[in-house]
């Protein structure tokens, strides 16, 4: 009794609250502790339960553990339960405490009754004490073999509760293997999905420091394996299906046929009303059939149905997630559900987060015939009391507009908008037809009229207001009262607290001198001296910019400032086609509903329990380093010529901050250029060292790939050894490309594993990368592929730019080669095809 | 796997709280709590039910005004973990016979035994309330369910016609009745919720049904049972013959867009007969989903008209006439519609000997809302209503106000005219005969008519 005892007195003055109940449970357990009188099991009850209150809400009641542990010497199972819910939330920080209870648990696990048997087994488990762990092993061993599968069941997820406290007793004592016994022979359903799960955990924590690990990782999704739980499937409930399937989805089968038995056998589960069943069999369907382009088509409308069925039954929760997923599809393949646009209706009663998803896949799915209705709608919802909402609506009519169809009747919309006179109505709109202006300048008549009729002061949104100020040195010569407007705002000067507003201001007020100087002279004046005085730093520079270009040379300043411009073709897309695909790769995941790949909200250690690519996760790790030298990288290459989407985006770019980025490309494209060959030095002088230290295994690879060209029978060609770390930005990958003449120009077959492995781009990106050739840009779709890598020399800064197209359908890979140093070419070119032959064997 | 689980009050206090893998703060309940408080400062974004903070996931459903939470460190499934903190929700409910914080509070120490059978170490071992009887010893303490709100679509059961009895919801599957002797009885309701949109002509925009069959079996012995639906009924959108000219609205056949189906029914005949079989699992539970968009005739008409009177004065009236039979009666009618931001102020006008009807005007939000108790079928009823504004118009009453939004509940009425032919039940022996109910039910989802 002593030692509890004491520890409550150290505690006593920090604890806070709830003191005197808990002195007083105290005592009140100690006197039943050894009462038998009848009636003694039911006032225990209710002193336990007042225990257990107190923990729940936070009071710290551990001082009674002693106390808890005497009284709980009874028959009574409720009393039971209480207690080793109480001892299981305490032991871990009373350790020693946690000892008084080994003795109870540990006869319990032998009591004739299974219930108990489980019951105490998974308590002693729970303990989550190290110095325990030795009382553990021997129940866990009676357990798992015990005849009644509820103890069985218990024994199985205690093997991994194990694991955790002390990994190497676990192993030691070949727990795991009994596990995979246990998994392949036992009777009872729930005791095989535990064992699965089990071991998923268990071999995939040890995969990164034991071979025989991953090898049995590996060996849970061989063929027999996948087809034992197939089978099985039925026996299973709807939660161990879940886990079923999420296996079943990294199984790669041999061919078509095996494809197709698999999707026949799982057809059914698409039925079934538990929507993470669904999910997971959505996942393995679309897993499955990546590479047949067809029935990947076809799946999309078998699963189109149930996907929409799930989404209006259950609640609101369930169905925001089942509709993140549906939004994740329509995303891909907008087409498939064109004609389904009346499901993404925004309903009365729907929270916005619903909504703003539903307003997405409207706008996604916007094509020739379905335009006018759903514009229609979205106008509908302009008006809608929700104003976030409201706003979400307006910028789906101007996305739907930057889509190109149906222009012409939106355009009209969008100007009523402008006349609706709510102001973050007008707000919205003024913003979009700013938009809409750079990419059909054709409509500035019609745009303009209206414009010109909002009064500056209606505008106060800083996005609005600069667009509005943008349209008018942009069209200043249309409107007849810009200068007069301009002059109006720079009066107001000092009350404009956007700096945006005011970067745009200065340059829409030269915009408005080179066509109308007169009248603007003075206007111009006034900002560029307000701008001179102003004390944000950006709006000072470019002030004085403009003042020193005028100060030169007035026709430099004005083809600089507002040269004739293209209209834009393509926005770009925010997010990269790569990121999307690695979404896509983490269906039923919460990458669909955060929209980003889980390597952005999670820690390595807890990317997923079936998360079997431990070693891609670290690979992308790298490539997200590369990522960060070059962010322009992410471009969206789904175009034809992925060249000139970068140049697009850098065109795009600019107006956001002003229109006179127009004119300077060239200055913005070898600005990073600068920056990133700079990195590149430096990471060419650190790359021996941190080679050597922190990547042995990539060095090793760059040691054997160099030797390939050498060992070859050819005569001895130069050697090409590369820079596992090499970094270009796209802008000067694309100079490159245009200067640098064809130096090497080869097709080839590839091999049948690397086809089934090129299932999307990011599969072959992360193998070249492990090759030290790096990917710039990236697209296409099953069956035809198409890459622009890169490689740099590893002692100089030396590139090789390749355009590599791959049709798997044929199996060729067609590449051409530019190369800053053209008698290597061919022998990064043999590098290079080496790379890739290996690409599906490892 | 999920790390934690706990039930959280409206208030923001812990109801149960359970820790499965410890990886997670313990502070993590207040976390939560604050960051679904205050989602967007201006209050008008509800959290959504899946967020991240800090490395940490947080999933919650909302049940009866309680928040029903997980949290993990892992990439999990959402739809997993948030379909399982509604079974969780549904398997207390089986056990407590009511779920509200009440009921709750009275018998944490029964959830916290639950709880520790359906989760462990994270992982769902089992949600099914017919296993988890045989390892939940405490007896649920019962709350008198009389002076409780109604909770659930199948709540208005309750209230409604003397025919049905009031207790069945509410009761618990494992607790003994005083008698000792249980009931032998099973409830099938088939609920509807509809969602019309009507276009400012009245015409109809968009329609949907959704509807559930639901089943709660208090029979002992687990005997199969069969249910019959429509024979007729066609799934998916080529389920209709092409020569079927009928129209939908008419006699002709119940076609539905897709559904889904309980682990439990078994799909042998379903092709040929239209018949389920299943042996149904104790508590409650969805035999089928089911979804259709083929139009049907909608329950109510809604007509709104906005006459100005004058720069600062408009008259605004709704009529709302009930196209069904006049044998059926809709209860808790509420008819609502936003007005201009600049309306001050409303005054009513309802039709002579009007009784059971309530109307107001939401000065906060700037909202009319109209009450009834009752609707009877083909009966129609009008609201004027006189605003008055605070600034001039300018002819735009109709851009800022509406749309109309109308819910409601029908006993006894199903919009799909899907239909539970026979419900058989397997006979133990000649004297068998327990108790069956089926029950139709309509409600609003959105019912929604645009000015």
């Amino acid at each position: 009794m002593a030692p509890p005892a004491q520890s409550q007195r150290t505690q006593s003055p920090s604890q806070p609250s709830g003191k005197g109940e808990v002195s007083d449970l105290k005592t009140q357990l100690r006197q039943l502790a050894g009462s038998r009188a009848p009636g003694v099991d039911d006032s225990k009850r209710e002193l336990f339960k007042k225990v257990i209150s107190y923990m729940t809400i936070g009071i710290d009641v551990s001082s009674v553990f002693g106390e808890m542990v005497m009284c709980s010497v009874t028959p009574d199972i409720v009393l039971k339960k209480m207690c080793y819910l109480y001892v299981g939330n305490y032991a871990k920080v009373n350790p020693d405490l946690a000892l008084l209870t080994i003795n109870f648990l540990q006869r319990d696990c032998k009591d004739q009754d299974p219930m108990i048997r489980g019951l105490a087994l998974r308590s002693l488990c729970s303990l989550r004490v190290a110095n325990l762990v030795e009382y553990l092993v021997g129940p866990l061993g009676l357990g798992l073999k015990d005849s009644n599968s509820y103890v069985r069941t218990v024994a199985v997820i205690g093997v991994l509760k194990l694991y955790h406290i002390s990994a190497s007793t676990c192993i030691d004592e070949e727990f795991p293997l009994t596990l995979k016994h246990l998994m392949l022979n036992d009777p009872d359903a729930q005791v095989v999905a535990n064992c699965l799960t089990a071991l998923q955990e268990i071999w995939s924590a040890e995969a990164s420091n034991s071979e025989d690990a991953s090898r049995e990782r590996e060996a849970l999704i061989s063929k027999p394996v996948i087809y034992y739980f197939l089978n099985r499937m039925r026996v299973f409930s709807e939660w161990a299906q879940c886990i079923v399937l999420e296996l079943v989805g990294k199984y790669v089968p041999s061919d078509n046929n095996e494809i197709f038995d698999i999707m026949n056998l799982l057809e059914d589960r698409l039925q079934h009303a538990n929507g993470a069943v669904v999910l997971a069999t959505i996942k393995v369907f679309l897993h499955l059939t990546l590479s047949m382009n067809d029935v990947h088509q076809q799946v999309y409308e078998r699963i189109k149905a149930p996907l929409l069925t799930l989404v209006s039954s259950g609640s609101p929760e369930q169905s925001y997630a089942v509709l993140s997923h549906l939004h994740l599809l329509v995303m891909r393949a907008p087409f498939i559900f064109a004609s389904d646009y009346k499901h993404f209706y925004c309903q009365y009663n729907e929270p916005s987060y619903v909504k703003k998803l539903k307003l997405e896949m409207l706008t996604a799915v916007a094509n020739e015939s379905n335009t006018y209705e759903i514009v229609t709608e979205l106008c509908e919802y302009a008006a809608n009391v929700d104003i976030p909402i409201a706003r979400e609506s307006i910028r789906a009519v101007g996305k739907i507009a930057l889509q190109q169809y149906d222009v012409n009747a939106i355009v009209d919309r969008l100007l009523q908008f402008l006349e609706m006179e709510k102001d973050y109505v007008t707000a919205e709109a003024l913003v979009l037809v700013k938009d809409l202006l750079r990419k059909y300048p054709q409509w500035s008549h019609d745009c303009i009229a209206v414009v010109g009729s909002i009064s500056s002061n209606n505008v106060q949104e800083p996005k609005a207001k600069a667009a509005l100020i943008w349209m008018l040195g942009e069209y200043s010569q249309e409107m007849h009262d810009a200068p007069y407007i301009l002059e109006s705002l720079i009066e107001n000067w000092d009350d404009e607290h956007s700096a945006e507003v005011r970067l745009h201001l200065v340059t829409a007020v030269m915009k408005c001198f080179f066509k109308r100087a007169p009248e603007t002279q003075k206007a111009l004046g006034a900002a560029l001296s307000a701008g001179l005085a102003d004390f944000h730093q950006d709006v000072h520079d470019r002030a004085l910019f403009y003042y020193r270009l005028l100060q030169y040379n007035a026709s430099v300043a004005e083809s600089v400032v507002n040269p004739p411009k293209q209209a834009v073709s393509v926005f770009a897309d925010t997010q990269s086609s790569e990121i999307k695909d690695r979404i896509f790769d983490e269906f039923n995941s919460l990458s669909v509903v955060y929209q980003k790949p889980s390597y952005m909200f999670t820690d390595k250690e807890h990317r997923g329990p079936f998360e079997f690519s431990d070693e891609l996760g670290n690979l992308s790790i790298g490539a997200e380093a590369a990522e960060n030298v070059a962010p322009a990288l992410m471009v969206e290459a789904n175009d034809k010529d992925l060249l000139l989407s970068t140049s697009e985006k850098e065109e795009i770019k600019g107006p956001a901050y002003n229109g006179s980025a127009y004119s300077a490309p060239l200055y913005d494209a070898s600005s990073p250029s600068v920056s990133s060959l700079s990195m590149q030095s430096e990471l060419a002088i650190s790359n021996p060292i941190s080679a050597g230290n922190a990547s042995p295994s990539i060095f090793a690879i760059d040691d054997l790939l160099g030797l390939v060209p050498a060992t070859a029978p050819a005569p001895l060609p130069p050697q090409v050894k590369l820079n596992s770390k090499a970094a270009l930005d796209p802008g000067t990958f694309q100079q490159k490309w245009r200067q640098l003449s064809l130096a090497l120009s080869q097709d080839f077959t590839i091999s049948p594993q690397g086809v089934a492995a090129l299932t999307t781009p990011q599969t072959l990106l992360r193998h070249m990368q492990g090759h030290s050739i790096h990917c710039i840009a990236s697209g296409g779709q099953s069956p035809n592929f198409k890459f622009f890598f890169f490689g740099q020399k590893a002692e100089e800064s030396s590139n090789y730019l390749v355009e590599c197209i791959i049709n798997t359908s044929s199996a060729k890979a067609q590449i051409k080669i530019k190369a800053d140093d053209q008698t290597t070419s061919q022998a990064f070119s043999d590098l290079f095809q080496s790379a890739l032959s290996k690409f599906g064997s490892s | 796997m999920i790390s934690q689980f706990f039930v959280m009050s409206q208030r923001g206090d812990n109801i149960v709280f359970r820790d499965y893998r410890g990886d997670v703060q313990k502070g993590s309940a207040e976390i939560f709590f604050r960051k679904v408080k205050f989602w967007k400062e201006d209050g008008q974004e509800e959290a959504p039910p899946v967020f991240n903070a800090d490395g940490v996931n947080y999933f919650h459903v909302k049940v009866v005004g309680l928040l029903f939470v997980a949290t993990t460190r892992v990439n999990l499934s959402p739809s997993l973990v948030l379909e399982l903190l509604q079974r969780i929700a549904r398997v207390i409910k089986d056990y407590l016979g009511v779920l509200n914080e009440d009921s709750l509070r009275k018998n944490f120490v029964l959830v916290y035994e639950l709880l520790d059978e359906v989760i462990d170490f994270g992982y769902v071992q089992s949600t099914s309330t017919e296993v988890l009887k045989s390892y939940v010893f405490n007896e649920p303490i019962v709350i008198d369910a009389a002076r409780l709100q109604p909770l659930g679509p199948a709540s208005i059961f309750m209230q409604g016609t003397k025919r049905m009895p009031g207790t069945a919801v509410t009761k618990s599957v494992v607790a003994n009745e005083p008698g000792g002797r249980k009931r032998e009885e099973i409830f099938v309701d088939i609920i509807e919720k509809i969602s019309v949109t009507f276009s400012s002509s009245g015409y109809i925009l968009t329609s949907e049904i959704d509807g559930t069959i639901q089943m709660k079996s208090y029979l002992t012995g687990n005997p199969e049972i069969r249910i019959a639906l429509n024979e007729d009924l066609g799934i998916g959108k080529g389920g209709r013959s092409i020569y079927d000219y009928r129209s939908s609205s008419g006699s002709g056949a119940v076609v539905l867009d897709d559904c889904n189906f309980h682990e439990s029914v078994r799909l042998d005949s379903f092709d040929t007969d239209r018949t389920l079989s299943l042996i149904p699992p104790d508590g409650e539970f969805p035999v089928m989903n089911y979804r259709m968009t083929q139009e049907f005739k909608p329950p109510f008409r809604i007509n709104t008209l906005i006459e100005e009177a004058g720069p600062l004065k408009a008259e605004v009236i709704i009529k709302v006439s009930a196209e069904f039979s006049s044998s059926i009666t809709a209860n808790t009618i509420v008819v609502e519609m936003p007005l201009p931001k600049y309306t001050t102020r409303v005054s009513f006008g309802l039709e002579p000997g009007a009784a059971g009807q309530r109307t107001d005007f939401k000065e906060a939000t700037k909202r009319l809302e109209w009450g009834l108790k009752k609707i009877v079928g083909g009966s129609e009823h009008t609201l004027r209503a006189k605003l008055t504004f605070s600034q001039e118009t300018h002819g735009n009453i109709t851009k800022e106000s509406g749309p109309v939004n109308m819910t409601f509940t029908i006993p006894m009425y199903n919009a799909s005219r899907l239909q539970v032919k026979y419900l058989q039940i397997a006979k133990k022996s000649s004297t068998y005969n327990p108790y069956r109910w089926v029950r139709y039910v309509t409600q609003a989802n959105s019912y929604v008519a645009r000015i």
